[in-house]
């Protein structure tokens, strides 16, 4: 035979591996004690945390008057950050909730990680607003309780949505995954063997006991949870894009920023994924779960969506000139060859034109040059959030009140702060969690469903 | 060991084929209260024993719709009952801005509900007491065996029988499993010094910060609500300034808006010369004056200007306003009284504009004239 067979699906995990082997892999990163270089990684990620920090003490202490943001421009780096970080998290809720309605059987071995990187970067986007408004410890006032004021918020403004939206999906996205950690607690519960380790993960796996009767009932409200969180996750990015499109700031009021913020979101946020599942993967001996063909996929996934983003920059330059309207004309131009021209073409550059090279098998199959283009395409998106934060309010409609953003020490020691904090997490998760789903990893290897089943 | 409660008889096998044989072998002999236990869903196990289709997706679309409804009816009161706020000249109630929250509460409404429905209704857990736990069998199908165990509680239950009905079926291990007697008579009691330690503790903590963050936290920098500023504060000692206060004196000359300077302090006999009423003698201006004098002057000078005060002595009687020297002053001279006060009486300039003095001045000559008219006012 020749012809590839494609009635016959191609197993997710290579080889045959016993299920015991499975439970022995996944939950040895949890009972080993971490290696140097783990610690390492950790100070490095603690030292950027730290640095961060004191950024962020430093604007409390002194005030917002720290960072660069000036008069245009208000939203400055806070506001780029926010959606960069919101933007990674999507494309963890896209592996587990929208690929797992398509029968995507590859999911099964990113799920987990891909989720937890969700968590972790909306945690970190959290910190953007509310640093934002000056008074974070003040935040309590954006949530409809009632207050000494007697007052309640805005609910005509965008800006609440997102208060709306992102605790949602962080919460949302908390209990999925915490549902599908459960068996995997049942599993390392059982195989713990101090008596401290076998109390936590009684009380997490709550007692759980791989009834079928339970099974039943379980796989229905994954299903059903998947079925929640796929619109959610398009809501999320869709409202931070309301943020901006509901504005009547030229280059922000348009109606493709939805579809384009969300494309957006899930071409940075594989490229994350992809960046430290290729870790992971290597360090924990992963290979024949966390597959070449899985992240095959992914980099075709990142080749869709970085041509989907390529195509809205080049439809806002053409609405911007088919509408006729100056002002979004020169917006536009402004952009390509004004005073952020720097900016714009290291964002076309890195996300349009470095996917392109996923054309080639090759190079979607090997791993280090994988690795270097999902680097650029981060590159590329943070600074897509830039260009369209600043340059709509650095050059608005009034020349006289133009004037150039130029972030502050501050500023970067924050942005920096954001990777430790979003690392430190991968880091601490990756040790004390099972970072593959044990229970869906072994539904999906070769033998272990019945034979003369439906399926 | 006999004493024990039995709970279930177990049986281990090794691959996912046959387990679906045996649930179907269990099912067909007319078990009831057996369950199947697996590391991962089985396909086709529900079917095997013949489970009804989980009714959950009713819970979800229930709190899904109650969180809907909630957050509208939410908003719709906030927004349009409790504190109406025009927002960009729209409508209070504005429907297509409510839409994403009325979305988002939604699905956590309903997600949330769903798995805490799941887990406490549907599952009753948190259970850590279920006789499986910690036994060898529950250890394989967590791992990598597919077990299946038949309840003591059974009506059908016969040890014999099932041992057979499981050897039969190609089981590799089959063991009963017991309730763990000392797990099940254990009570927990209340008054154990481990829970009232615990109890103090969490007190303490509380406590501890709440004063600490409503008494300390709060005057500290930054979290004192700019109490503190580097800003000149009104009636406040200033550094910024040689005299060292807060407050500066106008500069000479500055004249407040609507004040018409007095050119005659101290000097009655200029102004009974130079000032003159502008208010001709009208109504509306003596009426003005009638409202004023009882308001500011009958207290002392009595309504008719006769000095018959009406506070009992508590403040020494003015003379009468009826005297020939008053009745000769030129209007300016009484101006100028009502100005700067004369004996006892004080100045009325700031209760008094400078229309309604002129027309309390309008006032007391009809007055004076009621009471010595001129033979010509008969």
């Amino acid at each position: 035979m020749s012809v590839v067979d494609y009635t016959q699906e191609l197993s997710v995990v290579e080889g045959k591996p016993p299920l015991r082997s499975i439970d022995e892999l996944i939950s040895r990163p949890l009972n080993t004690k971490p290696t140097k270089a783990y610690y390492i990684a950790l100070t490095v990620t603690l030292s950027m945390l730290g640095i961060g920090v004191i950024g962020l003490l430093l604007s409390f202490y002194y005030g917002t008057g720290m960072w660069g943001n000036n008069n245009p421009v208000g939203w400055g780096f806070p506001i780029v950050n926010f959606v960069f970080w919101v933007g990674i998290g999507h494309a963890g809720t896209l592996i587990s909730a929208i690929l797992f309605l398509l029968r995507q059987k590859w999911r099964n071995g990113i799920a987990r990680f891909a989720e937890g990187m969700t968590i972790f970067a909306v945690m970190t986007a959290g910190i953007f607003p509310a640093i934002h408004v000056g008074r974070p410890w003040l935040a309590g006032y954006l949530f409809p309780y009632p207050n000494q004021h007697s007052l309640w918020p805005n609910f005509n403004s965008p800006l609440l949505w997102d208060v709306f939206a992102v605790s949602t999906y962080f919460i949302v996205s908390f209990v999925f995954w915490y549902v599908g950690l459960i068996p995997d607690f049942a599993v390392l519960r059982d195989r713990a063997t101090t008596k401290i380790k076998k109390t936590i993960y009684s009380v997490t796996s709550l007692g759980w006991r791989n009834s079928n009767r339970h099974w039943q009932h379980y796989e229905m409200v994954y299903l059903v949870l998947a079925g929640f969180a796929t619109p959610l996750v398009l809501s999320v990015h869709t409202i931070v894009s309301f943020d901006f499109a509901v504005a009547v700031l030229p280059g922000w009021h348009s109606t493709i920023f939805p579809p384009y913020f969300v494309a957006g979101a899930v071409f940075s946020g594989f490229a994350m994924v992809q960046n430290v599942l290729i870790i992971i993967r290597k360090i924990f001996k992963y290979e024949h779960i966390i597959t070449i063909d899985t992240l095959e996929k992914m980099n075709k996934i990142m080749m869709l969506t970085g041509m989907l983003v390529g195509y809205a920059y080049a439809m806002e330059f053409f609405i911007a000139w088919y509408s006729g309207n100056p002002i979004e004309q020169f917006t536009f131009v402004n952009r390509a060859f004004g005073p952020y021209a720097w900016a714009y073409w290291i964002m076309v550059s890195c996300n349009v034109l470095m996917p392109q090279l996923f054309w080639f098998r090759k190079i979607r199959r090997t791993i280090p040059v994988m690795f270097v283009i999902a680097v650029f395409v981060n590159v590329g998106m943070w600074f897509e959030r830039f260009v369209i934060t600043v340059t709509s309010l650095a050059n608005d409609f009034l020349p006289s009140s133009w004037a150039y953003y130029k972030p502050t020490l501050v500023d970067g020691a924050i942005l920096l702060g954001s990777f430790g904090f979003f690392f430190t997490w991968v880091l601490l998760f990756s040790k004390t969690l099972p970072v593959v789903s044990i229970a869906e990893i072994k539904s999906v290897i070769d033998g272990s469903q019945p034979s003369h089943g439906e399926h | 060991m006999d004493n024990k409660t039995l709970y279930s008889y177990t049986a281990l096998f090794r691959t996912p084929d046959e387990i679906i044989h045996a649930a179907e072998a269990v099912q067909e002999k007319g078990y009831v209260k057996y369950d199947v236990n697996t590391p991962y869903p089985v396909h086709g196990m529900d079917k095997a024993m013949k489970l009804k289709p989980s009714r959950l997706p009713f819970v979800s679309m229930f709190f899904g719709f109650s969180g809907t409804f909630f957050s509208l009816f939410m908003m719709y009161w906030m927004a349009s009952i409790d504190y109406p706020v025009i927002v960009g000249g729209k409508p209070f109630f504005s429907f297509p801005a409510y839409v994403p929250i009325m979305f988002e509460l939604t699905v956590l409404s309903a997600a949330v509900m769903t798995v805490i429905v799941m887990l406490a209704v549907f599952f009753k857990l948190p259970n850590l007491r279920h006789p499986f736990h910690d036994t060898d069998y529950m250890k394989a199908v967590s791992s990598d065996q597919y077990g299946i165990s038949i309840e003591a509680e059974d009506e059908k239950f016969n040890e014999e029988e099932i041992k057979a009905l499981f050897e039969e079926l190609g089981a590799h291990k089959i063991e009963p499993i017991y309730f763990d007697d000392e797990e099940y008579t254990f009570k927990q009691t209340v008054f154990e010094p481990k829970f009232i330690s615990l109890l103090v503790i969490v007190g303490l903590l509380v406590s501890g910060t709440t004063y600490f963050s409503l008494n300390k936290l709060m005057n500290m920098i930054p979290f004192n609500w700019m109490r503190f500023q580097s800003k000149v504060i009104t009636q406040e000692e200033s550094t910024f300034f040689s005299d060292g206060f807060g407050m500066r004196m106008p500069v000479k000359g500055t004249v407040a808006r609507e004040h018409i300077p007095y050119l005659y302090a101290d000097k009655p006999e200029e102004a009974a010369v130079n000032l003159v009423n502008p208010l001709p003698v009208t109504k509306a201006n003596l009426e003005l004056g009638h409202t004023k004098f009882n308001i500011f002057c009958s207290p002392c000078h009595g309504y008719f200007g006769e000095g018959d005060s009406r506070l009992r002595g508590q403040f020494p009687n003015p003379p009468s306003l009826h005297s020939e020297k008053v009745r000769n002053w030129k209007d300016g001279r009484i101006y100028h009284v009502l100005m700067e006060g004369q004996n006892s009486m004080p100045s009325y300039a700031s209760q008094l504009n400078y229309n309604e003095r002129w027309a309390v001045i309008l006032y007391i000559r009809v007055l004076q004239r009621s009471l010595n008219a001129k033979e010509t006012d008969l």
